[in-house]
């Protein structure tokens, strides 16, 4: 037991603090839709969004290694080779660093979600490219893989693919024409998101698989029959990002078509309801599990909104709008966040101790977590159809009275953000809590 | 071969892939319909990038949500470059001002005008279609 291997508890603390900076930028942005221009003078909107935005990427991505390292560590104990990881979680550092330091000084050059200037790309691709090697020297040698290290295998493998594709444009080619480059960019925005999807999913496949101690669901038809369907959503459905640009028609025909095989996933989770209640029944008490749940009710909401706003029809109404933000943060938190904060919660115990039994104050803020984010959600969703209605209607009204008519469901959303901001924290703290006094005060309590 | 059908259709699926993106890069189907400097209107976009005009406003409904989209600000009704470049220069409660050399003024204008020359931002400018799909007015 001495060795343990605490690769993957390194990363998933680094992630939780990536969160807690994440929660409180977009509280702070975000209350530039109520008080217009507060924050101008120390660090204006264009500073706050990409800082809450690269925080919480690189909340989720650092999150998501930290958990296929903890779950590699339970397949194989002790083979992650600890001084890439260890380079690797430096890489990482000095990435977080720089790029804090340069958003701070209003230096930007790069693209949405990845606004910080291009050189710093190069780090994160190292980093990248150590996690894959050591990943790929730990399971080359395991026989007949369970399902989710093929999803971590693609999320590792085309993460680092569409990071590189993510820089394209720097050659002046792939800008010669401005819908060809968007055309490109947006292609891999929807599979980068698709790959940490794959790590993060690939994560939950495999905490339900320790759970319920049901070996055979991660190996079984099903299972892969899901996991390529969700690959060819990864590499095909991104053109629902850009039904609105003046592109060719296949490539609308050809998102159109993947995006809907998405009710699959919808009829499933239908038709598996008997029994995810079943194992919620057995399994509640277990705090992992519940997060685990949490995020269940989460993909379900979520897909219908997506499954909505992947209609080309309806995307004319969605698109551009507060509804695309409700898609994104409605995933990105209620699914990913979901599902890292359980993987948390099981993964930075140690050895089996149940240090974070539901304490009744942790229950209360699982709850506020995702009450407050269901209100959150559903303020951006109208906020958003008001404005889709103006956008396709004879926009009488300029666009700034249309979001001056909104300023009450803004406030609805920053006050539901707060109470969102202050939920997640508490967990994260505690979490965070576990983490270090079971790293920096071991000596003492052994 | 039962054992391997996942592999298969793993490669199948990342040949596909490949081949989509490879045809993507090098078609040449894309259009002006307007004149613009196109090295200059190049190097505008990457000013677009530096001042970071994306975190509030968008280009085709891509972007952030804050200020409009300006995809065809250049020619909207009552707009023009000057409009733009005083606009830029001053900022307004939320947008902040920006103190641009004259050469990025002028490339960012070119940039502008080519988002404008690329097609039409306004979704209005879509039918739709009994099959959900939508097509453009006119095509
Ligand atoms: C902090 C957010 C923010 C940033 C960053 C920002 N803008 Fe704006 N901008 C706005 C808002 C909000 C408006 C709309 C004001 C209104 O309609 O009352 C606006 C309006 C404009 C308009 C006028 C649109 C119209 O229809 O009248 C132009 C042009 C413009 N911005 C260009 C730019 C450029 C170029 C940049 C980058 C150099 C930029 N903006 C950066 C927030 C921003
Ligand atoms: C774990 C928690 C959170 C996650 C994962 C998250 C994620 C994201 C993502 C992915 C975006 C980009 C959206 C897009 O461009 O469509 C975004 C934007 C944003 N988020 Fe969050 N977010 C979180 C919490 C919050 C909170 C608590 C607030 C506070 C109210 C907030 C406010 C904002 C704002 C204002 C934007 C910019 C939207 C715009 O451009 O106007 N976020 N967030």
């Amino acid at each position: 037991m001495e060795s343990e291997n605490k690769t993957g508890k390194y990363f998933l603390a680094l992630a939780l603090i990536m969160l807690i900076l994440g929660l409180v930028f977009g509280v702070l942005a975000a209350t530039n839709y109520i008080h217009p221009g507060y924050s101008k003078s120390w660090l204006n909107f264009s500073q706050l969004r990409p800082i809450h935005v690269s925080c919480i990427v690189f909340f989720i991505l650092i999150g998501a290694s930290g958990c296929v390292y903890s779950g590699l560590n339970f397949i194989a104990p002790n083979k992650i080779k600890k001084p890439i990881s260890f380079i690797q979680l430096g890489l990482w550092l000095i990435a977080i660093f720089l790029i804090l330091f340069a958003y701070l000084n209003s230096e930007f050059g790069g693209r949405e979600y990845w606004e910080f200037p291009p050189k710093y790309s190069i780090i994160i691709a190292a980093a990248w490219l150590l996690f894959l090697i050591n990943f790929i020297r730990v399971v080359i040698k395991i026989k007949k893989w369970p399902v989710y290290i093929w999803m971590w295998m693609t999320g590792i493998f085309f993460f680092l693919l569409t990071f590189s594709e993510n820089y394209l444009w720097e050659f002046p080619y792939f800008r010669e024409h401005f819908v060809k480059d968007m055309t490109i960019q947006w292609k891999v925005n929807g599979s980068l998101v698709g790959s940490w999807n794959q790590l993060v999913y690939g994560t939950a496949m495999f905490l339900m698989e320790k759970l319920t101690e049901n070996k055979k669901g991660a190996k079984s038809n099903l299972a892969f029959r899901m996991y390529f369907l969700g690959l060819a959503n990864l590499m095909f459905n991104w053109g629902h990002h850009i039904y609105t640009l003046p592109t060719e028609n296949y490539i609308r025909y050809v998102s159109y078509i993947v995006s809907m095989t998405e009710w699959i996933f919808l009829a499933r989770i239908i038709y598996m309801f008997r029994q995810t209640l079943n194992e919620a029944e057995k399994l509640s008490h277990h705090f992992p599990y519940r997060f685990l749940f949490a995020s269940e009710i989460w993909v379900f909401l979520n897909l219908m909104l997506s499954l909505i706003m992947s209609i080309p029809a309806f995307n004319l109404y969605t698109h551009g709008t507060q509804i695309t933000v409700a898609h994104a943060m409605g995933t990105t938190i209620g699914i990913n966040s979901m599902i890292l904060f359980g993987a948390c919660f099981e993964f930075l115990r140690r050895n089996n101790s149940s240090i974070l039994k539901p304490s009744k104050i942790l229950n209360f803020f699982f709850w506020m977590t995702q009450i407050s984010l269901f209100v959150f959600w559903i303020t951006l969703i109208i906020i958003g159809i008001n404005r889709g209605l103006w956008q396709m209607g004879p926009q009488t009204d300029s666009f700034s009275t249309m979001m001056a008519n909104q300023s009450s469901l803004f406030e609805i959303f920053v006050i539901a953000g707060i109470l969102l901001m202050i939920a997640m924290i508490a967990i994260a703290v505690a979490l965070l809590n576990t983490f270090f006094r079971d790293t920096f005060l071991k000596a003492k309590v052994n | 071969m039962k054992e391997n059908w996942p592999k298969l259709i793993f490669v199948t699926l990342v040949l596909s892939f490949f081949t989509f993106t490879f045809y993507l890069y090098t078609s040449t189907n894309f259009i002006y319909t307007k004149e613009y400097n196109r090295p200059i209107a190049q190097r505008g976009e990457l000013i677009w990038q530096k001042y970071n005009c994306q975190s509030c406003h968008q280009m085709y409904g891509l972007g952030g949500y804050l200020g409009p989209d300006l995809t065809n600000i250049i020619s909207a009704k009552g707009r023009s470059e000057a409009y733009v470049l005083a606009l830029v220069q001053t900022g307004n409660t939320q947008m902040p001002s920006y103190n641009l050399t004259e050469d990025e003024k002028k490339e960012l204008i070119e940039f502008l005008k080519s988002t404008d020359a690329s097609g039409v931002s306004d979704p209005r400018s879509f039918k739709i279609n009994l099959s959900g799909m939508i097509t453009k007015n006119g095509k």
